[in-house]
């Protein structure tokens, strides 16, 4: 199980990174292999201002969908357009070219709410 | 197998008009005419009838083999039933045709079926009245909710909530959504039924109703029943029956008596009407005293005179659930199994089901896990984790079935079970096609612990191995013509 | 014992020892004594033969001699006989939902069959593989046009079948959404008043096309005013008469729905039939109900699955686009045997027959002196005419004469008490239709 060292994670395994007040969005190595082979995904509008912990995107696998959940506020400024042609690219890629959206941050102290690395390793061995 | 279209040629013809016998005043308006003809095919007859011979070769059905696909209700569906159906006085009949002065006196023999019938699913279930228009169970789920949402309102309250259990078909979560409700969902204790700790610490003033199939989802009776019940009515809530599995209790005890307001029937698994590969089926559905206000409109009433006609001043119903008054054709098919059953017969429906379905789970206890260890009613629910340990999946499992000829369990469902597989005999199916169905049952685990890599390739013997449902999914071609343009 | 029950005396006795109670009684432990049954008055069963011969009496209360010229949307077409035989196989006929993809080919191959033929019926991309009948299919249509645009108002045409109008109110009495009804102006939809409503906050267009009067129309013009405003328009269709007219997909509807009971199925008073339901490629994610879809098995032979199934009640639960569950496939299967037997030129010369039949009634009944034809309007096998009294009347009297006259509109339009709806499919002989004409003519002048 991949778990990548300096992005933050939520409870429906989310992971979010930031640069430069930009947060890049995807789901975990866990959600992707869960999921099993991702057939659609999706995505936001550009512009559009999300919560954090509120809706925005969903995928669907051939047997189960789910809904993904922004881990942190703000206006979505960019959304991997690639994924509407390839949306296995999250299971192949899901910390990197499986990204689903960048969020121009716009209140860093959420992170707060999030668990970090070593903590997300630890929830998901809780989970079982 | 080619498809109709691509045996199709062209100037051939399948089925002759009869004779344009008047005369021809004005040719079709150029305006509104379509611009290209369909691509409809052409066959012949013959044609015709043989290609659907052969795919209907291509489908397992209960008249060809064991079916026990849980949760389903695949029973033997009497072949009398049918020729009723297609009786031409039934048959013929113009649904408008009640609705005009006078001619709903020549309709009676259809509106006295549906009286009757009414009566009798009165008497099985425990309620006071039905509405026979919901054309299949979760329809029937719908119309139900739309009753408990009108009673509330009424009182001057809509409410919220609706709790479901977290073993519920999802039809049951789906509904309460598209009727405006929010869910709650309740998880299930270790004997399979709804934990009473966790209802009790979600009960509150805003919960509309509980929908519960009873026995549930995982083949158990709600032993709890008095109490829910009392729960949720000291809440002003309602009690929703969900009739998927009424088949387990015909005669020993009714839905009306445990304290359910509201009922739906699911016709084509109690009474036996055909599944027909996905409906039509029928989901009528039945209320207490104080919901008959509500219920749809039209019903049919019967007048001093011993004739019948339909009522539409109902101002406090919910309105129109559908078109006419129900799937017809089905109910008629039930109404003439209840009559040839009778009182014992659908008594014995009960019995033998849960019979069979603990023969079958006794006989395969000790092969795979039995989710809940108890005494279960139609159905039983097994895991196959053991298997899964070994690499044997329950869809592993489905497929070597398939391959020895018998259509699988329900497998992945109830959603609460890992690896769930899910079987429901039925009264109808002899000791000995159950004792083939545990030999193979049998078999399958023997060969997940010798063999288990073989799985993966099966079926093997049908006319397709495992369908690329990625492919399906993401290359999506569900019209013939969209792909040829 | 009962014939469906197999098991003898000494199987019972055998199986309980497995399980190892002594009972079937005690098999029922979790249903106490005060659980019992308060009542369960019902008769004994009684024999086939029985049962049989007495709903043989039941059916004969019903007077099916009348000559019917009753339509409103649910048409006596004749039913080829091929149907029933191949409905009736017991392997399509006690089949169920298509779960296991390998042993349901033949339903999944049908239905997949059966979902291009209505698409190429209606020119529309997608279709799904059945809803429950016309009304309901008409209600999903209007929610799903709600999901795409994000938009709570719907716009309906009044010449859209009363019967599925109430069925959408009822439906959504209880949910945020408003519905707003335009009325008919010379038998078609009015657009000045379509267009004065259509705002930021409108979903969908709902019309009827021939609407509930006969009348056909082309909405290609209230499409491209909908289209500007991102609004949806939804069209409600009678598959018979797309053997000749326009279609949905040639006016750029986006969604197209339908009742099935023209294509084979019996009128059966009320049912069973099917819904049906189409819409743009683009949309075919918010479609209601089970969708089959082409592929491939392991060895790269053509098969058919349920596909897209991440829309469905049963994955997504109180997500899902509807709650629908079972659908109508077998009615379905009937509605693609008999689009196979009618085949691309059966469908046209049926279209064309009941068109010509329905315009040689319209001239009878011009002859009649106290009749008023509506011509304003061009009609398909249904129009409507104005009589010199109640129409509810008229029909009351026409059934002594034999005849199922029509529909009196007066029962859901009340400025038409002396509107009668008058369909003619291709069934009704040139004598039938004459003896029709006269029997009204007697009735108007007596």
């Amino acid at each position: 199980m991949d778990i990548q060292n300096d992005f933050f994670y939520t409870k429906e395994h989310e992971w979010v990174s930031i640069e430069d007040n930009i947060a890049t969005v995807g789901i975990s190595d866990y959600a992707q292999e869960a999921l099993g082979d991702i057939t659609f995904v999706e995505l936001p509008h550009v512009e559009d201002e999300i919560e954090q912990f509120g809706q925005i995107a969903s995928v669907e696998s051939v047997k189960a969908a789910s809904d993904i959940f922004s881990p942190i506020s703000g206006k979505i400024i960019e959304v991997n357009t690639d994924l509407e042609s390839q949306p296995g690219l999250i299971n192949k890629s899901p910390y990197h070219k499986g990204w689903i959206a960048k969020i121009e941050v716009s209140d860093s102290e959420e992170l707060s709410n999030l668990m970090n690395a070593e903590e997300y390793e630890n929830f998901l061995e809780s989970e079982g | 197998m080619d498809l109709i279209f691509e045996k199709s040629v062209t100037g051939v013809r399948g089925y002759m008009n009869p004779q344009l016998d008047v005369d021809i005043f004005s040719e079709f308006p150029q305006e509104y005419q379509r611009q290209k003809p369909s691509f409809l095919p052409e066959l012949s007859e013959l044609d015709v009838v043989r290609h659907f011979m052969q795919l209907s070769q291509r489908n397992f059905g209960v008249d060809t083999t064991f079916y026990p696909l849980g949760s389903c209700t695949m029973k033997y569906n009497p072949k009398f039933t049918e020729r009723i159906a297609q009786m031409p006085s039934f048959t013929e009949m113009h649904p408008l045709l009640p609705q005009l002065k006078k001619a709903d006196q020549l309709v009676q023999g259809s509106l006295e079926v549906l009286f009757e019938l009414e009566k009798w699913l009165c008497e099985i279930t425990g309620m006071d009245a039905y509405t026979m228009q919901p054309l299949a169970g979760a329809h029937g789920e719908m119309t139900g909710v739309m009753m408990m949402a009108a009673y509330h309102k009424a009182k001057g309250n809509k409410k919220k909530y609706i709790i479901v259990p977290d073993s519920s078909h999802g039809t049951n979560p789906a509904t309460a959504a598209i009727v405006g409700y929010e869910l709650i969902s309740i998880s299930s204790d270790k004997d399979g039924v709804m934990d009473l700790k966790e209802l009790k610490k979600h009960l509150n003033s805003q919960i509309a109703g509980m929908m519960l199939t009873c026995p549930d989802t995982h083949g158990v009776f709600n032993v709890h029943i008095d109490e829910i019940a009392h729960l949720v009515h000291s809440m002003d809530g309602l009690m929703y029956y969900d009739g998927a599995n009424l088949n387990a209790i015909l005669g020993r005890c009714r839905p009306g008596d445990l304290g359910f307001d509201i009922v739906h029937v699911n016709i084509h698994k109690t009474f036996s009407t055909p599944h027909g590969g996905g409906g039509p089926g029928a989901g009528p559905v039945g209320v207490k005293k104080d919901l008959i206000p509500f219920l749809p409109v039209s019903r049919v009433i019967k007048k001093e005179d011993g004739s019948y006609r339909l009522n539409y001043d109902y101002p406090d119903s919910i309105g129109y659930i559908s078109s006419f008054y129900g799937n017809f054709g089905i109910l008629l098919r039930a109404y003439a199994y209840i009559l040839l059953l009778g009182q014992e017969g659908l008594k014995q429906v009960s019995n033998h089901a849960v019979l069979n379905a603990n023969y079958m789970k006794k006989r395969l206890e000790k092969y795979f896990k039995v989710a809940f260890d108890r005494i279960c009613m139609h159905e039983c629910v097994f895991s196959a984790s053991q298997q899964a340990e070994r690499g044997v999946h329950a869809i592993d499992i489905a497929k070597y079935l398939i391959d020895q000829g018998v259509h699988p369990p329900t497998v992945y469902f109830p959603l609460t079970v890992k690896e769930s597989i899910m079987i429901e005999p039925t009264e109808t199916e002899s000791k000995s096609t159950m004792d083939r169905f545990i030999d193979l049952m049998i078999k399958a685990d023997e060969l997940s612990q010798t063999n288990p890599e073989m799985f993966h390739d099966l079926p093997k013997n049908m006319p397709i191995s495992r369908p690329d449902e990625v492919k399906a999914a993401m290359d999506i071609d569900t019209n013939y013509f969209m792909k040829q343009s | 014992m009962i014939p469906y029950i197999p098991h003898t005396h000494n199987d019972v006795e055998e199986m309980l020892k497995v399980i190892g109670v002594s009972s079937i009684n005690d098999l029922f432990g979790d249903i106490k004594t005060h659980h019992a049954p308060r009542s369960f008055q019902l008769p004994q069963g009684k024999s086939e033969f029985e049962v049989v011969e007495y709903l043989k009496k039941v059916a004969a209360k019903n007077r099916s001699n009348l000559i019917p010229f009753i339509g409103a949307g649910y048409y006596d077409h004749y039913i080829p006989s091929a149907i029933s035989a191949l409905v009736s196989r017991g392997e399509f006929y006690t089949a169920y939902t298509p779960y296991q993809p390998e042993c349901s080919q033949g339903t999944l191959q049908a239905l997949y069959e059966f979902q291009s033929s209505i698409c190429t019926l209606t020119s529309m991309e997608a279709a799904n593989a059945s809803v429950y009948e016309g009304g309901t299919a008409l209600y999903e249509a209007a929610m799903m046009a709600i999901r795409i645009t994000k938009r709570p108002k719907i716009i309906m045409d009044s010449g859209v079948s009363p019967i599925y109008r109430k069925i959408i109110k009822s439906y959504t009495s209880n949910l945020n959404f408003e519905f707003q009804e335009t009325p008919v102006i010379h038998g078609k939809a009015d657009r000045a008043s379509i267009e004065r409503l259509c705002d930021k906050k409108t979903a969908a267009i709902i019309v009827q096309n021939p609407n509930f009067f006969g009348v056909m129309d082309d909405h290609s013009d209230i499409v491209e005013k909908a289209h500007s405003q991102g609004i949806l328009v939804i069209q409600s269709v009678y598959p018979i008469s797309l053997g000749l007219l326009k279609t949905p997909g040639e006016m750029g509807v986006d969604i197209a729905t339908g009742d099935g009971q023209s294509l084979g199925l019996s009128l059966n008073f009320g049912g069973p039939y099917f819904g049906f339901m189409t819409t743009r490629k683009k949309y075919i994610r918010q479609m209601p109900g089970r969708i089959v879809g082409q592929t491939v098995d392991g060895q790269g032979r053509r098969c058919f699955v349920n596909t897209l199934q991440a829309r469905e009640q049963h994955i997504r639960r109180e997500k899902a686009t509807s709650n629908i569950c079972t659908n109508a496939a077998l009615c379905a299967l009937q509605g693609l045997i008999y689009l196979s037997l009618l085949g691309k030129e059966g469908i046209r010369e049926l279209a064309e027959l009941n068109f010509h039949k329905a315009e040689f009634m319209r001239r009878e009944l011009e002859k009649i002196k106290w009749v008023v034809v509506k011509r304003s309007s061009a009609t398909f096998n249904e129009f409507t005419v104005c009589l010199p009294q109640s129409a509810s009347i008229v029909v009351e009297q026409m059934v002594d004469k034999g005849f199922a006259a029509g529909f009196p509109l007066g029962r859901y339009y009340k400025e038409m008490e002396n509107y009668l709806l008058i369909s003619v499919t291709e069934k009704r002989t040139k004598e039938e239709i004459i003896k029709y004409a006269q029997a009204l003519n007697n009735i108007l002048n007596g």
